[in-house]
C-alpha cells in the first residue's frame, strides 16, 4: 500500500514538473486566437463581423463573446476576482476605467498609445471620457471604440404635418420643428400628449437598477448649470445648485406630463419599444439602439423617423450624456497575450479599420472617419451622432461610483417618479450623501489637504 | 491441489474483501458527500462570518482587512436599512397573512370532491411552478396602465387607472399581490394535505352532537390542520424575507426605494459594481439571524402545538 502511496506523490511530481516546464516552451508559441468580451448588443456583432478581416491579414482568430446587459459587469468583475484570464479584451463602461486602473485589473497604455499615435487619432473627449484615469492624468487604460452619447429620435411624420405645424403655432406662436431648447422640447412634448388618441409626448429614461435614470437627467441637468461636483469634487454646491434643482423639476414635469403611463421604470428597450409602437413622438436614448429605429423591418415609423442632439438648456449650453466603451487589456493575462492584444488595438485602431468599423454600423471615435461625408450619410443619425460627441459629458469614473450611483439612483427615482419631496430636498440629500461618500474615498481635494 | 483446498482459498479470499469493515464502507460512502458539504456549505460559512469582521471588497485584489464590529455597527445604524427592515417585515406580514387566508380557504374549497376538482387543483397549483422573475414580467405587463389588463378588469381604462407600480402607495401592494397569487398554492398544498389526513369519525362524532359547521371548523379543523398550516408560514415567511426575483421582475424596488426589500438592498451592495463584500456579508448574517429567530418561534409554536394534539 505505502509502495503504490510512493509511486502515486512520484508521479505527481513528474507531472508537475512537466507541466511547469512545459509552460515556457507553450508560452513562446505564438498567440493564434483572442477573446474579446462586450455586452450583447449590434455593435458586438458589427465587431465581430469586423474581426474577420484580423483574422485574413493576421492570422489570429478573434471571438468577440457578447453577454447580456444585465449580467455584463457581474461576468467581468466575476473574473476579476478570480484574476482570470476568460478573455483577453474587455469593451468595458467608461464609469468602470477608475476601478479597474486603481486595482490593476487593465493593463495601462498610456507608452502604447502615444508611442503608435493612436492616442492623436481619437477625438478628445472620447480619449478622456473612455481611456483617461485619473481625469487629466495623461494616464489610459483603454483604446476609444464604441463612441456613443445620448440623443433624441422624432418623429417626422408628425413633426412635419401641416395642420399639426399649424395648430403648433398657433397655440405656441412659434413653429414646430427640431427643439432647440429644453423649453422648447417641453412644449413640443405637450403638444403631441394626447391620451385619448394613445399618443404621448416623449419617452425618457426612469429605471433604477442601474444607471438610466441618472443618465437621462443629466443630460438636463448640464445645461441647467448642475454639476455632479465642484473642481474640488465636492458635490455640496454643484449638484444641489439652483440650475440643478431647475433641472430636476423640469424632467419630473416632463415625466408626469408627456411620458406614456407605465414608463416608470425604463431603459433603452422599452423606449424603443414605445417609438416604435407609435405611442411617443420623442425618445431619449443611446445612439447605439438607433439602427433598430432606422430599420424598416422593426420600425414601421422608420422613414418617417429623424434624430436630433440633446438642446440647449437656459445656460445657453449643450450637452449629452456619454455612453460608449473603450477597449481593455486585462492585466492577468501572460505577456505574449498581453503584446497580441496590442497589436490587435493597433490593426483595430487605424483609419481604414475605423472607416469599415464605422461602415459596418460602429460608432468610431476616430477624427478624420467622423468627419468624412461617407460617415455622415451612411446612416440617418450620424450627423446627430458626430453633433453630439462634440458636447458629450460623463459622469464618475472614480472607484465608488458604484456607491456614487446608487444614491443618485435612488434619490432621483423617488422625486422622479415615486414623486415625495421636493426636487431641492433630494438634491440636499445627493449631495450630502456624495460627499461623505466621497470624503471616506479621500477624493476631495480640501478633505485630504 | 484438490477441490477442496481450491474452494478453501474462494472462502478466504472473500474473507480479505469482507476484512472492509461496515464502518470502513459506511466512511467511504459518506466522505464524498461531507467533503463537498464542506467545501460548498461549512467552508463559505464560516469564511462569509470572517469576511463580515472585515473591510474587503471581492473584486479590489487587495486582502481582507480585520475592523472588528464595525460593519454591523454602520449597517444597525443607518437609517435606511431599518427602512428596508420594516418595509420587510410589512412585506411579509401582509404576504404570508394573505397567502394563509386565501391558500386554507381554497383548501376547503377543493377539498370536498366533486366533478373536476383534480383538475381544478392542478390548475391552481400551477402559479408555484412558474419561474418567479417570469412571473415578475408578465404581471409588470398586467399592471401596464396603457395595455394591462388589470385597469380594464376594474374598469378604468386608460388613461383614467392608476400607474400600479409607479405610485409608492400602491407599489408594494402590488408585489404582496402578485407573491399571494403565485404562493397561496402552496399554502393551499400543505393545507389540503392537512385536511385530508383528518379522520372522518370526528366530524362524526361532532354531527352526533349536534355540533354547528362552525364549532367544528374551530374546534376540530383548524387545530387538526395547524401542524402544517405553521410549516406552510414558516416556509412562507423565510422566503418572505428573501425576497428579491418578483421585486426585481416588477419594480426593480422603485419607484424610489418604496419595494426595496432587504434581499434586493442586500444585492445592491454586493453586486452591481459596489462589490462591498465585507458589508454585504455583515448584512447578510443580520439577516439570517432574524430569519433563525423568527423560525426558532415559530418551531415553538409549533412544539406546543403538537404537544397539545
Amino acid at each position: 500500500m505505502s509502495k503504490k502511496l510512493h509511486v502515486l506523490v512520484v508521479l505527481a511530481l513528474l507531472v508537475g514538473l512537466v507541466g511547469a516546464f512545459a509552460q515556457p516552451a507553450a508560452a513562446q508559441q505564438p498567440v493564434k486566437e483572442l477573446t474579446i468580451l462586450w455586452a450583447e448588443w449590434d455593435p458586438a456583432t458589427y465587431l465581430a463581423e469586423l474581426m474577420k478581416d484580423y483574422e485574413k491579414e493576421a492570422g489570429v482568430k478573434v471571438t468577440v463573446k457578447q453577454e447580456p446587459w444585465g449580467s455584463f459587469l457581474d461576468v467581468v468583475s466575476k473574473e476579476w476576482a478570480a484574476k482570470g484570464t476568460a478573455f483577453d479584451l474587455v469593451v468595458g463602461d467608461s464609469q468602470w476605467l477608475g476601478q479597474a486602473a486603481s486595482e490593476g485589473h487593465y493593463v495601462e497604455l498610456t507608452d502604447f498609445l502615444t508611442e503608435t499615435g493612436l492616442k492623436d487619432t481619437v477625438t478628445e473627449a472620447t480619449l478622456k471620457y473612455y481611456a483617461e484615469y485619473p481625469t487629466g492624468s495623461g494616464r489610459y487604460w483603454a483604446f476609444p471604440t464604441e463612441g456613443d452619447a445620448n440623443g433624441m429620435a422624432y418623429r417626422k411624420d408628425l413633426f412635419e404635418d401641416p395642420d399639426e405645424m399649424a395648430a403648433f403655432k398657433e397655440k405656441y406662436g412659434y413653429d414646430l420643428g427640431v427643439p432647440k431648447t429644453w423649453a422648447e422640447l417641453m412644449d413640443i412634448a405637450k403638444f403631441f400628449t394626447r391620451p385619448d388618441e394613445n399618443l404621448y409626448g416623449v419617452a425618457i429614461y426612469t429605471q433604477k437598477d442601474y444607471d438610466a435614470i441618472t443618465m437621462g437627467f443629466q443630460n438636463v441637468m448640464w445645461g441647467f448649470g448642475g454639476e455632479w461636483a465642484d473642481e474640488n469634487n465636492d458635490p455640496r454646491g454643484a449638484i444641489n445648485n439652483e440650475g440643478a434643482v431647475q433641472a430636476l423639476e423640469f424632467y419630473r414635469e416632463l415625466w408626469t406630463c408627456c411620458a406614456p403611463p407605465g414608463s416608470s421604470n425604463i431603459f433603452f428597450p422599452e423606449v424603443n419599444n414605445y417609438f416604435i409602437s407609435g405611442q411617443v413622438a420623442m425618445g431619449m436614448n443611446y445612439f447605439a439602439f438607433f439602427p433598430a429605429l432606422a430599420n424598416p423591418a422593426t420600425n414601421p415609423y422608420a422613414e418617417s423617423t429623424g434624430y436630433f442632439a440633446m438642446p440647449a438648456g437656459p445656460t445657453g449650453e449643450r450637452f449629452a450624456a456619454l455612453g460608449g466603451q473603450g477597449m481593455s487589456i486585462n492585466a492577468y493575462l501572460p505577456p505574449e497575450r498581453i503584446e497580441a492584444a496590442k497589436g490587435l488595438i493597433k490593426w483595430f485602431g487605424r483609419e481604414d479599420v475605423q472607416a469599415k468599423w464605422a461602415q459596418l454600423g460602429g460608432y468610431t471615435c476616430n477624427k478624420k472617419v467622423l468627419a468624412s461625408p461617407e460617415f455622415l450619410e451612411v446612416a440617418p443619425f450620424n450627423a446627430a451622432f458626430a453633433e453630439s460627441m462634440e458636447m458629450v459629458k460623463d459622469f464618475w469614473n472614480v472607484p465608488v461610483y458604484a456607491q456614487l450611483l446608487e444614491v443618485a439612483q435612488r434619490e432621483l427615482h423617488t422625486y422622479v417618479v415615486g414623486g415625495e419631496g421636493t426636487a431641492k430636498e433630494t438634491l440636499d440629500r445627493i449631495a450630502e450623501e456624495h460627499y461623505k461618500i466621497l470624503s471616506a474615498a479621500g477624493l476631495i481635494k480640501e478633505a485630504t489637504q | 491441489m484438490t477441490a477442496t483446498t481450491l474452494q478453501a482459498e474462494k472462502v478466504a479470499q472473500r474473507h480479505h474483501v469482507r476484512r472492509i469493515s461496515d464502518k470502513t464502507i459506511q466512511t467511504a460512502f459518506i466522505l464524498p458527500t461531507m467533503v463537498l458539504l464542506i467545501l460548498w456549505n461549512i467552508f463559505p460559512l464560516f469564511y462569509s462570518l470572517y469576511l463580515s469582521f472585515t473591510e474587503y471588497s471581492v473584486i479590489a485584489g487587495a486582502p481582507p482587512k480585520w475592523i472588528g464590529f464595525e460593519n454591523y455597527r454602520n449597517i444597525l445604524s443607518s437609517p435606511l436599512i431599518w427602512k428596508y427592515f420594516a418595509l420587510t417585515g410589512r412585506f411579509a406580514l401582509l404576504s404570508v397573512g394573505l397567502q394563509t387566508i386565501i391558500g386554507f380557504a381554497m383548501a376547503m374549497i377543493v377539498r370536498a370532491k366533486f366533478r373536476g376538482s383534480g383538475f381544478i387543483t392542478t390548475l391552481i397549483l400551477i402559479p408555484m411552478m412558474l419561474s418567479p422573475v417570469v412571473v415578475g414580467k408578465f404581471w409588470a405587463m398586467i399592471y401596464n396602465p396603457t395595455f394591462g389588463p388589470l385597469n380594464y378588469l376594474l374598469g378604468m381604462p386608460p388613461p383614467r387607472g392608476p400607474d400600479w407600480l409607479a405610485n409608492p402607495q400602491f407599489a408594494l401592494w402590488a408585489v404582496v399581490l402578485v407573491d399571494v397569487w403565485m404562493w397561496s398554492p402552496f399554502v393551499m398544498l400543505l393545507c389540503l394535505s392537512g385536511l385530508k389526513a383528518i379522520p372522518e369519525y370526528l366530524y362524526e362524532a361532532a354531527a352526533i352532537d349536534r355540533a354547528s359547521a362552525w364549532f367544528q371548523f374551530w374546534r376540530i379543523t383548524l387545530p387538526q390542520v395547524a401542524p402544517l398550516l405553521m410549516i406552510a408560514i414558516l416556509f412562507r415567511t423565510i422566503e418572505a424575507f428573501k425576497q428579491f426575483d418578483v421585486v426585481m421582475g416588477l419594480t426593480g424596488g422603485g419607484p424610489g426605494d418604496a419595494t426595496e426589500l432587504v434581499a434586493v438592498n442586500l444585492y445592491r451592495i454586493a453586486f452591481l459594481g459596489r462589490f462591498d463584500t465585507g458589508i454585504a456579508s455583515a448584512f447578510a448574517y443580520i439577516v439570517l439571524i432574524i430569519i433563525i429567530s423568527i423560525s426558532n418561534l415559530y418551531i415553538r409554536y409549533l412544539n406546543q402545538l403538537r404537544g397539545e394534539a
